[in-house]
């Protein structure tokens, strides 16, 4: 309408000088994942300030090999908060998934790579049988998985047996998480260079594509600017994160898997009908529904797909600390997932969020972590910023969510 | 209808009825709906008009009746039956994904791919912006999400959608009522474009003045039974009004017996 070029009411816009108006087309824009990304500054000076080791390549590669196997479930964790639903049972199923390997690959001598697999497929099992309960019975995922949380738990004692504590020689098995590409690999650092700049590339060029595609289509298309940035952005990411690690041991292979997860499911989620799929069912399951989409199938492969990664993650976690154990899985590895997964930005109405909310979310949730045992905060102070940290992200993701349906309108 | 009934209905019904447990909510209703005009279907609440929607976009099958659609009888009993024979219904909730931008919901559930795998965006985009142009109809960004829309702007997407995968029937349930004036103006040109483009469009709705103000005819639902079939032109607000209440029931060569209990809006 050509009469809603200008809307009298809007005098706010024309008012006030230039800077004025940037600083409040500035506070109407979606700013995503900017007020995490300076959140995460934020606490890495803090604790540089309180502690210089913490930005150290040492430290930041610890880190990095620590925030995978979070991280890993916590992907799970953001497709299944997609579909608005909720997944309790995440650390369980992470515990039982490594200690079946463990157990597997220690007491029945059944070689590391396939008792790796029975781990995984013993997630995906779990993930199904939860995803059919929720999407047939009509029962609240919340409920399923919370009775799965204790179920599982108990299966992980079962599996485990009386000795309790089953503790991982298997080369293969602990080297999957226990690998520094450059201390352990030969030509590791070379390696890590040759597919860090690989990712880059097929980056830049799927965007580049993209942008050609559109443009000849005569739709609109980015700047060279904006591609110029996307681009570097990339860039200095990749390459920060290789020299930092090579600085060090090099990156940390559950990194790596880490990476591939995240890349991988980024796809998934944003180039695929399945993605598009998730999305809708989490947005409107009715309509998804009326469009002809199998609703039903869409939540239990989520569910399968969540506690796929759940699985892998135990198994990473169980790698990198080289034991299986009763605690595994538990304590505060639950809620850390979904935190990471809400403070990186995914929705808990469902809907809205990507993958790589389970990065920056890890990233922050392990950072703090790790920042407060380099200060060696007794654990009841550590709850307690934990806690104080999601809530402040939480309360921030939900004035963003309030103003963009503001300023939406 | 005398310009009308020399033609072929695109779709006919033939003495329908439909019954839900003690509820006779259709009796020996008939209806057509001609491509190329814009058919008004009122009532009160409980007279039928969604049952009757219902029977046609295959969520309730009939009881007894005929549907003919083109020319030939056909059997609609599932809603993927009425899609197939082109007819698509926006109902009042709209079946709109709000977190997914527009061209998301356009092709939701019939998505483009490029070789196997990845979502094919570009042609997705181009024809959305195509489909919206055919229509007139205004939205600031194909890649706007649906919550930021503003009511109006949802129902033209609702409606394009509903039109845009070769439909020759298309149902709107209440396409006005959640809409200011503006609004409701920009939908009524958009159902006038339909007409325009060969469809037949059905509108089902309470707010008289916008009937009179897009529609060809007016059929008249009371009770469960026909109560009229009205052209607009030569037809005052009051004579549908009072088919409406039933006030002229009976006076429009019918001559049923009705009883005040019964009719479901289900």
């Amino acid at each position: 309408m050509s009469t809603m070029d200008k809307d009298p009411r809007l005098v706010a816009e024309e008012s006030g000088n230039s800077i004025q108006r940037l600083l409040r087309r500035f506070s109407q824009t979606d700013l995503g994942p900017l007020p995490t990304v300076f959140g995460l500054a934020v606490i890495g000076i803090v604790f540089q300030l309180a502690n210089n080791k913490f930005l150290s390549p040492l430290n930041l590669t610890n880190l990095l090999a620590q925030i995978s196997a979070l991280g890993t479930i916590s992907v799970g964790a953001v497709f299944i908060l997609l579909l608005g639903e909720t997944d309790l049972s995440a650390g369980a199923v992470s515990g039982l998934c490594a200690a079946v390997m463990a157990v597997l690959n220690v007491k029945l001598a059944v070689p590391g790579p396939i008792a790796v697999l029975a781990g995984l497929l013993t997630g995906l099992a779990i993930g199904l049988f939860q995803g059919f309960w929720v999407a047939h019975f009509k029962i609240p995922a919340f409920i399923v998985t919370l009775a799965g949380q204790i179920g599982w738990i108990g299966a992980l004692l079962a599996v485990l047996g009386e000795t309790g504590t089953v503790n991982l020689r298997d080369n293969f098995i602990v080297g999957l998480a226990g690998t520094f590409l450059k201390r352990d690999v030969p030509n590791g650092e070379l390696y890590s260079w040759i597919v860090g700049v690989l990712f880059v590339a097929i980056y830049a060029v799927s965007f580049i594509w993209e942008r050609q595609r559109r443009k000849k289509a005569g739709l609109k298309f980015k700047s060279v600017g904006g591609l110029v940035f996307q681009i570097a952005l990339v860039v200095v990411l990749v390459i920060g994160m290789l020299v930092i690690t090579n600085a060090d041991r090099g990156l940390p292979s559950a990194m790596v898997f880490f990476i591939a997860v995240l890349a991988i499911f980024d796809f998934v989620t944003q180039r695929t009908v399945f993605g598009r799929h998730v999305y809708a069912v989490g947005g409107n399951a009715e309509a998804a529904r009326r469009a002809s989409i199998n609703v039903t199938f869409i939540r239990i492969s989520v569910f399968g797909l969540a506690s796929t990664l759940a699985a892998f993650g135990g198994i990473l976690a169980a790698s990198r600390l080289l034991a299986v154990n009763q605690s595994s899985g538990g304590s505060d590895l639950l809620l850390d997932v979904i935190a990471a997964a809400v403070i990186g930005g995914t929705s808990l109405f469902g809907g809205r969020g990507n993958v790589w909310s389970a990065l920056l979310g890890a990233l922050v949730i392990g950072s703090i972590s790790n920042g407060m045992d380099l200060l060696a905060l007794p654990s009841p102070i550590k709850f307690m910023i934990t806690g104080a940290v999601l809530l402040v992200a939480v309360t921030i993701e939900s004035i963003s969510r309030q103003r963009r349906e503001i300023v939406g309108k | 209808m005398p310009e009308s009934s020399s033609r072929v209905p695109i779709l006919e019904m033939r003495g329908i009825s439909k019954r839900f447990g003690a509820v006779q909510a259709l009796s020996n209703v008939n209806f057509e709906a001609y491509a190329g005009e814009v058919v008004g279907l009122v009532g009160d609440n409980g007279a039928g008009k969604s049952t009757l929607i219902k029977c046609v976009a295959g969520i309730h099958p009939i009881d007894e009746g005929e549907i003919w659609f083109e020319g030939r009888k056909v059997n609609i009993q599932n809603p993927k039956d009425a899609a197939d024979l082109g007819i698509q219904t926006v109902y009042q909730d709209l079946a709109l994904c709000d977190n997914l931008d527009v061209v998301a919901n356009l092709y939701l559930g019939r998505e483009v791919i490029t070789n196997r795998l990845p979502l094919d965006e570009v042609t997705m985009e181009k024809s959305s912006l195509e489909v919206l142009r055919n229509l007139s109809i205004a939205i600031p960004s194909v890649r706007t999400i649906i919550a930021s829309l503003s009511g109006g702007q949802r129902q033209s997407v609702a409606i394009s959608r509903a039109v845009m995968w070769n439909s020759k029937v298309v149902i709107l349930d209440e396409p006005t009522a959640a809409l200011g004036v503006l609004q409701s103006h920009q939908v009524l040109q958009l159902i006038r474009n339909l007409r325009q483009q060969g469809l037949a469009v059905i509108v089902i709705s309470h707010n008289l003045a916008d009937i009179f103000e897009v529609v060809d005819r007016i059929s008249v639902l009371y009770l469960g039974h026909n109560n009229g079939n009205y052209n607009i032109h030569g037809t005052s607000q009051e004579q549908i009004v009072a088919a409406i209440t039933g006030a002229e029931f009976g006076n429009n060569d019918q001559e049923q017996n009705h009883q005040r209990k019964g009719g479901s809006s289900k």
